[in-house]
């Protein structure tokens, strides 16, 4: 019985009534073997490339109008330096020019963390990436962070260059 | 369900005094249903026509379900069934199916089974230290099978293969017995079970043998007898049974290989086990992950998600009935109950932006974990069923990965307070929190021994490595050296840690290995596809 109505508390919390008894059948099947994961929850691909026209307010509309989406960061480091700084106030001014558009910050950590702490450190980077953004007069209903750790890298290699490009904020506009 | 059964010695009383615990069903309505109702009794068929058996019960092999018995101590505690077991067993006379072989063939040569002759000067030992260079050479025979039958879990003679082949790969695995190889064994008949050819065996060059049987009983389970014996002083060491329904048939190899185990080592057991992970497949930058569930040895392997959402960190709960995990299911990171019963899961802490790193208490009364608000990450306590959280560390910086002490006194957590990841230990309510790391680089993910007396981590400087340590930070020794080996967990005898091993680069994949404390048996634990987050279960009960 309790069961039961945490079951319920914890969909109606993650507003997925439907989703949350549908997805987790008994038994699961074997492993689709295949390259495109059936969700990206990296995602945020709402590009609004809607019959090939960028729609203005949209995440495309935004990686098209600002100096970058992504912010880097030093190694175990989360403080904003002068190149985030540039970067962040470029996506400031498009978010002043869309004030309804709400945001979400991904936080992302290099493989030479271990799991738990880059997801703590991934959430340090996020939040700093969001106070900055809030400082510059977004509002911090707009935003909301998640942190990836080291789940989710953009570069594959196991070397500086690869690690520098994964340690990164990247700001993704919701629809 | 299984069921232990106990051997009798005349001649060690002590062995008859040992007594296991009943093995809970599995089963729906474990022990209630028709199938949970197996009682067995113990009754030797030799003694008949065996002189040399003493009376009643020396040196019983066969464990046989009559149904006279069964009537009678279907309504007795498993304990009084046991002790009892000896009365009437006298009492029932062949009412199942006699291994037909037994009688005539029984012990030809009364020398070698003089049963209890010398038995326990207890010379035979695996020290688990040493006994990894020289590993001690162990004989076991495929266990015959009283008669061939079909059952759901194959025919009983195939069985009786497999079952040598659980408890050689989980002797062999903990580096501390070299089995002989299938061409220096040879057949054993049904009645030689009790009565070991230690000529034969001697010559092999074997100091232990391990020798068993597997019968169908007619209510549908199995019975598994395992014996011990010590080549040169040619005396049975001890012995156990089980009966178990055809799907956990594996657990009897298990079991038997942990008797053997826990007999030659002194050490506790280990192999009947469970191992929860997260199995990985996809390209780096995308991975999927699920989250899977198999026996310590990879096999009965199952998924229990199916890869939507990024899981991480799972974690049994010491009733082994749920794990506790990590999912981004709803692109919320979030700490999630399991229940493998029911595959029903349900949210631990609602309304908050990140919470993870989670682990049971040993009571499994409560589930430590952490929070991150705002950038900083503490850790907290909340009860299992939910409910508010308590908050136990308070440093500005990361504070996370926290474990109890078995006892529950105690929590070894990492934390960067000091300007990079070290261990500390703190009483379970938060107070007295102590650094016990020291060593040049960096700590992370503590998990502290069901033993109580080490800490395991990884050690970050350069590559990762996976250490242990005393819980006051002395003694420290690495184990492991590769790239990234991440993420220790303990054997449930705390001799063994599982941990995983990632490769570099974009062809890198993370694989599950095992280590043992002196770190030279060290090898990977084979899964379907890659896999990572390794959480050893504890001892099936």
């Amino acid at each position: 019985m309790s069961k039961l109505s945490n079951i319920l508390l914890a969909c109606t919390a993650l507003i997925a009534v439907a989703g949350c008894a549908k997805k987790r059948p008994a038994v699961l099947p074997p492993a689709p073997v295949d390259n495109n994961a059936p969700v990206d929850p990296n995602a945020g691909m709402n590009n609004g490339n809607v019959g090939g026209a960028i729609v203005p307010g949209s995440d495309a509309d935004f990686q098209r109008s600002v100096s970058s989406n992504t912010v880097n960061f030093g190694l175990d480091m989360y403080d904003i330096d002068p190149t985030a700084r540039a970067i962040l106030d470029s996506q400031a001014q498009w978010l002043a020019k869309f004030p309804n558009q709400r945001i979400t910050i991904e936080g992302h950590a290099d493989e030479r963390g271990t799991r738990e702490y880059n997801l703590a450190l991934g959430d340090r980077r996020a939040n700093a990436t969001k106070n900055y953004l809030a400082a510059k007069g977004v509002s911090s209903s707009r935003m909301t962070t998640i942190s990836y750790g080291k789940e989710r890298p953009v570069a594959m290699g196991s070397d500086d260059q690869s690690w520098a490009a994964n340690r990164r904020a990247v700001t993704v506009v919701l629809n | 369900m299984t069921r232990s059964i106990l051997g009798f010695f005349p001649s060690c009383p002590q062995h008859a005094l040992v007594e296991r615990l009943p093995l809970h069903g599995t089963h729906p309505g474990g022990g209630r249903g028709p199938v949970g109702k197996v009682d067995v009794t113990m009754r030797g068929p030799q003694s008949a026509t065996s002189p040399n058996w003493a009376p009643a019960f020396a040196g019983v092999a066969h464990l046989v379900g009559g149904r006279k018995a069964r009537s009678v101590l279907a309504s007795v505690g498993l304990l009084a069934f046991v002790s009892g077991g000896v009365a009437s067993a006298q009492d029932a006379p062949a009412l199942a199916p006699a291994p037909q072989q037994a009688p005539q063939q029984a012990p030809a040569d009364p020398a070698a089974p003089a049963a209890p002759a010398g038995d326990q000067s207890g010379g035979l030992v695996v020290d688990v230290t040493g006994g990894i260079s020289a590993p001690m050479p162990i004989a076991i025979p495929v266990m015959p099978t009283a008669a061939v039958v079909s059952t759901p879990a194959g025919s009983t003679d195939v069985l009786g293969r497999q079952l040598a082949d659980i408890v050689t790969n989980d002797l062999r695995n903990s580096g501390l017995f070299t089995p002989l190889s299938p061409g220096q064994l040879r057949p054993v008949s049904f009645p030689e079970v009790t009565a070991p050819g230690f000529e034969y065996w001697g010559s092999t060059g074997a100091q232990a043998l391990v020798q068993g049987f597997i019968r169908a009983n007619g209510d549908g389970n199995l019975t598994v007898g395992c014996y011990l014996y010590d080549v040169s002083s040619k005396a049975e060491l001890t012995r156990t049974g089980f009966v178990v329904s055809p799907s956990d048939w594996r657990r009897a190899g298990h079991k038997c290989a942990d008797m053997v185990y826990t007999r030659l080592t002194g050490e506790g057991a280990y192999f009947d086990s469970r191992v929860v992970y997260v199995s990985e497949t996809g390209p780096k930058g995308r991975r999927i992950k699920r989250l899977a569930i198999m026996d310590q040895d990879g096999a009965n392997h199952r998924f229990l998600t199916n890869g939507q959402s990024i899981v991480l960190t799972p974690r049994f709960a010491p009733n082994q009935q749920s794990i506790v995990y990590m999912s981004y299911l709803n692109n919320r990171p979030a700490i999630y109950v399991y229940d493998i019963g029911s595959g029903k899961q349900r949210l631990v802490v609602a309304n908050a932006n990140l919470t993870f790193a989670p682990r049971f208490s040993p009571d499994g009364r409560n589930i430590l974990f952490s929070m991150a608000q705002g950038g900083n990450t503490d850790v907290y306590r909340v009860s299992s069923q939910g409910g508010t959280p308590q908050r136990l560390t308070n440093s500005p910086g990361i504070d996370t990965g926290g474990s109890y002490s078995p006892d529950g006194s105690k929590i070894v957590f990492e934390s960067d307070r000091s300007g990079g990841q070290q261990i500390y230990v703190m009483n379970a309510d938060g107070s007295n929190q102590q650094r016990i790391s020291f060593g040049g680089g960096r700590y992370a993910t503590p998990v502290w021994s069901p033993r109580g007396d080490l800490i395991a981590f990884t050690k970050l400087g350069g590559g990762f490595r996976i250490g242990i340590m005393s819980p006051s930070g002395g003694g420290e020794k690495l184990l492991t050296n590769d790239w990234q080996d991440e993420g220790p967990s303990w054997s449930p005898n705390g001799r063994v840690i599982n941990f995983y091993r990632s490769g570099r680069g974009s062809g890198g994949k993370a694989d599950l290995w095992s280590v043992d404390l002196t770190g030279v048996n060290e090898r990977k634990i084979p899964t379907p596809l890659d896999g990572s987050d390794p959480a050893w279960g504890p001892l099936r009960p």
